[in-house]
């Protein structure tokens, strides 16, 4: 713990971190450059996260770490040991129990609160890459408010698959100004964005962070005869039974059977010891109490 | 009436070599102006000044806007200039792959600047691009397909369409037949004459080809070495030339 | 309607080692409504230089052309194509046309420019053609392929859709057979009789005679000639 400053950056790097995130609140949705540095960790494993909840962390703090919803993939894991050992924090896998939250790919099912920060792990910050490549011109149409291009990919999409195919990173605009991508969550989490917790967003390679305070207007962008759909697998969960999660689809075998489960392994964990039982999970402890008999 | 467009006194530099000098003119609603000259003598360069593409070194473009004020448009911002570009100007550029986005269907090239312009509704943004395909002669069936996929002949109808799309009321245009072989530009030149007929529009045309602004200009301009050296009616200038370039200019085109 | 005074005209040949030639110098002429006055002539004496100044086409050295109160000399590209568009109407010995344009488009359009609707104006344009003898099989079709008389009666056709208070006709009838010749001969007088000024040329003496209330030899307005 001595080897390193606390949260492994030096206070500079913290401060300057910092300053990029406030800057990012009082300007909702809008990409602040901020001098990205060097982590024991490669590109796209969260450095831009790591960096902002760095910055975000104090010695009081419980911090949670999901990797598209679960608290125990290598990449959660690597992440939640990281900041055990360079800034001694408490952890957990309670959602309600967090403090700080760094996500990859999703936003945890149980509400947050306003003592909370949801930290995202953002890939390309650039919502206009798609069609725009020079970044000259990105932000010139961010600054001028341009953003018919959004639509145009809507409009391919449409056109293409006869609806709005996309389903992740699905754009949205922020209190009636920045367009914004909000890192490659399924749309399904999008209504979540207007949430009582503060949400940054860190981009390691990208070099940007922006940010959505509290209750802040997010709409995800549509066309009035295609609306927005915060879509999911129409199914309930098989293990807890949840009919409002997102849930990931899992091939049991390789006779095509299949099974849908929480992504968010916390929520579907929670209902469980609550005494909520989903169909496979009825199924299996019928077996089991067969088997027993 | 009222000119549409005042241009004064334009110049531009590159370092020392003259891009346009002193160029000054007015067009008005429904004028269309050829500006012809040979390779180098600053049609391009004026155009670009004009269109709010290139910072003109001096003078003033004053444009009409719709709440009928004159507004120079070197001086105004930024964001407003970028407003008219999408709204009541159109560029035709001479390369179809400048003005078009390649990898983007021609329904949605069509549809970006009704999009840019606010137009939320997928059925209605659609239908309009069918409509101004069929104007450009290209079969609804293309609609879905991307510019890579269509001639170059049906590219530049395309560009066409995409800026003609929002009703704008100045169109630049530079070499738009450029390019093209001769059958094509027949039908383009004949499909842009109609258009413009139809639409009432005021167009500045950039072009090395005599037979295109015979077809499509009322009035012509001719620019040698940065300067415009001539200008009038365009049957005038081009039957009874009185500058030594242009009647070197006429007498060498056969048939115009 | 035409009032013509003092003009002057040259060509300066610039590719030619600067040559001036004086072409013309103090025309002088007045056409009146309902009057038709035909310019003679030897060949080169500027009859089809008089008449390409007043439609202007050709840009005068000095003087003052003023059709319907318009000076053609000073006025601006876009008066002039006005005053084409609705007074002065200009029949010259070749068509030109737009490629892929319907023979009853071409001969329509000058009707549609002032606003007329579609329908009346292609009415007048089917009689038209009608008259002068154009097969109704190639009415749809541009007339770019046409043969060089079924081109120049379209183009006769085309310069009397519209009814022009003022025109110029650059030989009219020439190279067309008699029943032809006879149809454009009544244009005119149907024309005249309605009122406009008419400013022609005729090598056909006969039809000159027929149609023509006086005649003007450009002859004395060629330099050093008269004086
Ligand atoms: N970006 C530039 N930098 C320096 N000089 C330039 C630039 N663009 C044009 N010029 C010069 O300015 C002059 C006018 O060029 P411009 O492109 O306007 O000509 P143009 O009339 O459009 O020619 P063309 O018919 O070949 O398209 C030329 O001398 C050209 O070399
Ligand atoms: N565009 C021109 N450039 C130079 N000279 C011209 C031009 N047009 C006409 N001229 C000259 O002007 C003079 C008058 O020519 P114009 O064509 O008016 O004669 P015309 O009386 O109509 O003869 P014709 O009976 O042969 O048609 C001639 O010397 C002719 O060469
Ligand atoms: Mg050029
Ligand atoms: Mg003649
Ligand atoms: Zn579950």
């Amino acid at each position: 713990m001595s080897d390193y400053n606390f949260a492994y950056l030096d206070e500079q790097t913290k401060r300057m971190i910092r300053r990029a995130i406030l800057k990012g609140l009082a300007i909702p949705g809008y990409q602040v450059p901020f001098a990205s540095r060097e982590m024991p960790m490669p590109y796209g494993w969260g450095t831009g996260g790591v960096q902002v909840s760095a910055a975000t962390l104090t010695p009081e703090d419980t911090l949670k770490v999901i990797d598209q919803g679960a608290d125990d993939t290598t990449n959660a894991v690597s992440i939640r040991k990281f900041f055990e050992k360079t800034a001694g924090v408490d952890t957990t896998e309670e959602t309600a129990q967090a403090s700080v939250i760094q996500t990859r790919h999703r936003i945890p099912e149980e509400d947050l609160r306003e003592d909370q920060i949801l930290v995202y792990q953002v890939p390309i910050p650039e919502p206009l890459r798609f069609l725009e490549p020079s970044e000259i011109e990105t932000r010139k149409m961010h600054s001028l408010e341009e953003y018919g291009l959004m639509h145009v990919k809507l409009y391919e999409d449409i056109a293409k698959h006869g609806a709005i195919a996309t389903s992740y990173a699905y754009p949205v605009k922020v209190e009636g100004r920045y367009v914004m991508d909000p890192s490659p969550i399924p749309k399904f989490d999008n209504p979540k964005m207007e949430m009582a917790a503060i949400q940054l967003f860190g981009a390691g390679r990208e070099q940007r962070i922006y940010a959505l305070p509290p209750y802040c207007q997010v709409v995800s962008l549509d066309f009035e005869d295609f609306p927005f759909e915060a879509s999911k697998a129409d199914h309930p969960c098989d293990m807890c039974g949840a009919t409002d999660s997102y849930l990931d689809e899992i091939i049991m075998d390789d006779a095509g059977n299949r099974m849908f489960v929480c992504s968010d392994t916390d929520y579907c964990a929670s209902r469980r010891k609550a005494g909520h039982v989903g169909a496979q999970a009825a199924a299996a402890s019928v077996a089991l109490k067969e088997t027993a008999a | 009436m009222t000119p549409l467009l005042k241009v004064e006194n334009i110049s531009k530099f590159y370092g020392h070599r003259i891009g346009c000098k002193d160029v000054n003119f007015d067009l008005y609603p429904g004028e269309v102006m050829g500006i012809v000259g040979e390779s180098g003598s600053g049609k391009s360069t004026l155009l670009n000044c004009l269109a709010g593409h290139l910072d003109p070194d001096t003078g003033e473009v004053l444009f009409e806007m719709r709440d009928g004020a004159m507004r120079d448009t070197v001086t105004m911002s930024e964001p407003e200039r970028r407003m008219l570009s999408r709204t009541d100007w159109a560029f035709v550029h001479q390369h179809a792959r400048d003005g078009l986005r390649m990898n983007v269907s021609a329904g949605g090239n069509v549809g970006e600047r009704l999009m840019a312009v606010g137009a939320r509704h997928y059925g209605n943004i659609r239908e309009e691009a069918v409509d101004w395909l069929g104007r450009v002669e290209i079969s609804e069936t293309r609609v879905d397909d991307r510019p890579t996929q269509f001639s170059g002949g049906m590219q530049q109808r395309l560009q066409i369409a995409r800026n003609l799309v929002t009703g704008p009321r100045l169109v630049f245009m530079d070499e738009p037949t450029g390019g093209l072989d001769v059958s094509v530009q027949a039908r383009l030149l004949d499909l842009l004459r109609g258009l413009v007929r139809e639409m009432g529009l005021s167009a500045i045309i950039v072009t090395h080809d005599l037979a295109v602004v015979r077809l499509l200009a009322d009035r012509l301009m001719v620019m040698k070495d940065s300067h415009v050296v001539e200008t009038g009616l365009t049957d005038q200038v081009l039957d009874d030339p009185q500058h030594a370039y242009t009647q070197l200019l006429v007498s060498s085109v056969l048939q115009v | 309607m035409i009032e013509i005074k003092n003009l002057s005209k040259t060509f300066t040949l610039h590719n030619q080692g600067g040559v001036v030639i004086p072409v013309m110098d103090a025309a002088e002429l007045s056409v009146a409504r309902g009057e038709c006055v035909a310019l003679t002539g030897a060949s080169g004496a500027g009859k089809s230089t008089l008449m390409r100044m007043i439609y202007g086409n050709y840009l005068a050295a000095a003087g003052s052309i003023v059709v319907d109160g318009v000076d053609v000399v000073t006025a601006e590209p876009r008066e002039i194509l006005a005053l084409r568009r609705e007074v002065l109407g200009y029949v010259s010995q070749f068509l030109r046309v737009v490629p892929r344009v319907p023979t009853l488009d071409v001969v329509a359009e000058p009707l549609l420019a002032v606003g007329v609707e579609t329908e009346v104006a292609r009415d007048r344009a089917r009689d038209l053609l009608a008259r002068l003898n154009i097969p109704e099989r190639l009415w749809s079709l541009s007339p770019t392929s046409f043969s060089g008389g079924e081109q120049q009666r379209v183009n006769i056709a085309r310069g009397f859709a519209h009814t022009y208070p003022a025109m110029l006709l650059d030989e009219p009838t020439a190279s067309l057979d008699a029943a032809n010749r006879e149809t454009v001969l009544s244009l005119i007088e149907e024309a005249k009789a309605r009122g406009a000024a008419i400013v022609g040329i005729f090598h056909d003496e006969a039809a000159r005679e027929r149609v023509c209330d006086r005649e003007i030899d450009v002859a004395v307005f060629t330099p050093g000639v008269a004086a």
